[in-house]
């Protein structure tokens, strides 16, 4: 009984976290933009006051089913993928329900609410929404391949599939996956690029193109619930990423409160370093065409991949 | 509860609601007219409207505001009464330039409007001839204070009066060929 306590306190610590950090680094995300246009910007909470605001439009437009489910199953994806992420080494805190094999459960589930994306931006009939979603999956069978070739890599070279082991496999040898595998690691960052999709991989949103692409007809409510799964998706992956390569956070043999506290900021600032580079990328890129992201993905990043493979196998 | 700001008297969840209407004002630029190619500067880095929380929207179902630009061609003005009633409630007007107050310099011109709140409410005005960006700053700032006291109810009046805002359209309007409600 106690034990079910813990673990509902853990997720619901857990979505909270996630939900604060995702939103305050897309501020964050926005002020240092500003600042590199040489602009005052917004304040760092500005999501926190947008999210409010589409809470609080008073009416929505129907366009069907899977158009109300859209939002819905968005957050539901985004919460379940994070469910079965160990937020911390040494779960005792966060115990979510990570299991050995989560890793290819998670590489699953991880497109889930792009999908529910597509199938409810479908309905809605507005052709910018089409083409954004065609676009989405396009991108998508881009950088999944380099992503999926170096999680590969990471799986020969521990010969398991669940994250906590890879992450206490680093801890017990010290030396972060980053360094022991750079071209699986090299590889995984490229298809991040594309997972954020700041610049140039914003072909999906491409605001003044599309319309925003996929959801160009969602407004108020929907789109605030929209950029809250969104969020929690982004801490998600970077967290993720972080487990994977950079060893988490955390120690097994020490889950003290202050501990604990400290794994987080450990965690919060590795994960902000990580979030800088597709970040740092966009400022600086203007926007590719599809084909163009395609072939970006399936060349340099596919090519460490491989090689990334051929590393750990030997 | 009720808060009491600048002797306005709010129950405090339509408080806290008006503050963050105020604060973040999604913008949908209909740009028509002279007055479109003040925005760019009014967003970008001079002016930086973003500061106050005001951020371009890409389709009427995201926006909060829509902007009007200057003259309306009575072409334009099927497609503004379109845009307008995709928005969804709460939803603002701000009109820009004297063309979309009295006609401007092309009051007697065949093919535009003159009086832009004959067809859709208008929440602000801006005149000028065209406004610089520190006017249409001071625009927002008028509309997020008409915000703030809980007063921009245009859009409800739009509804409660519609019938005669659909006889001023239609006289425009010649090839009425849409539904009559949009939303
Ligand atoms: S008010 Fe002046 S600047 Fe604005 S649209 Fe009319 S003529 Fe152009």
């Amino acid at each position: 009984m106690e034990d079910l306590a813990i673990k509902i306190l853990g997720a619901v610590l857990t979505t909270i976290m996630a939900f604060t950090v995702g939103m305050f680094y897309g501020g964050f995300v926005r002020k240092l933009t500003a600042r590199v246009q040489n602009r005052r910007g917004p304040v760092v909470y500005q999501n926190f006051i947008d999210l409010l605001k589409l809470q609080s439009k008073t009416t929505n437009i129907a366009h069907g089913f899977m158009h109300h489910m859209a939002p819905i199953w968005m957050i539901i994806a985004s919460l379940t993928t994070l469910m079965f992420l160990p937020i911390l080494n040494g779960n005792l805190w966060f115990p979510n329900i990570s299991f050995h094999g989560d890793l290819i459960f998670l590489l699953y589930m991880m497109v889930f609410g792009s999908l529910g994306m597509a199938l409810g931006a479908g309905q809605t009939g507005n052709p910018n929404s089409a083409i954004g979603v065609t676009r989405g999956l396009s991108q998508m069978v881009g950088f999944e391949i380099p992503f999926v070739m170096s999680l590969i890599a990471l799986m020969i070279q521990y010969k398991t599939t669940s994250i906590q082991d890879i992450m206490i496999a680093q801890n017990e040898s010290g030396i972060w996956n980053m360094f022991s595998n750079p071209f699986a690691f090299l590889a995984a960052l490229f298809a991040m690029f594309g997972m954020f999709r700041y610049s140039p991989f914003d072909i999906v949103g491409a605001p003044a193109e599309l319309a925003s692409g996929p959801v160009s007809e969602f407004g108020g409510k929907y789109l605030g619930t929209m950029m809250t799964a969104n969020s929690i998706f982004s801490f998600f992956k970077l967290t993720l990423y972080v487990n994977l390569f950079m060893a988490g956070a955390g120690n097994i043999n020490d889950v003290g409160i202050v501990a604990t506290l400290i794994a987080i900021v450990i965690l919060l600032i590795k994960t902000f370093a990580l979030y800088m580079v597709p970040v740092f990328y966009g400022w600086v890129s203007p926007r590719y065409r599809t084909e163009q992201a395609i072939r970006y993905f399936w060349a340099w990043p596919s090519a460490l991949g491989l090689i990334g493979i051929v590393w750990a196998l030997i | 509860m009720t808060i009491t700001e600048n002797n306005i008297k709010q129950p405090i969840g339509e408080y806290i609601q008006n503050w963050a209407r105020k604060h973040s004002l999604f913008v949908l630029a209909y740009g028509t007219g002279c007055g479109a190619i003040e925005i760019p500067p009014t967003m970008t880095s001079r002016y930086d409207a973003e500061r106050f929380g005001i951020r371009g929207a890409a389709t009427p179902r995201q926006a909060d505001v829509l902007l009007i630009t200057g003259y309306l061609a009575t072409k334009s003005l099927k497609r503004v009464i379109r845009v307008y009633e995709q928005m969804q409630d709460p939803k603002y007007v701000i009109a820009f330039g004297s063309c979309t107050i009295n006609g401007g310099m092309y009051y007697d011109s065949y093919n535009t409007i003159n009086a832009l709140d004959r067809y859709i409410p208008v929440d602000v005005y801006i005149n000028g001839c065209m406004p610089r960006p520190e006017a249409v700053i001071s625009g927002f700032v008028e509309l997020q204070k008409q915000i703030a006291s809980g007063n921009a109810y245009n859009a409800t009046k739009y509804k409660e009066n519609l019938e005669w805002y659909r006889e001023n359209q239609k006289k425009i309007i010649k090839n009425w060929r849409m539904p009559d409600y949009n939303w």
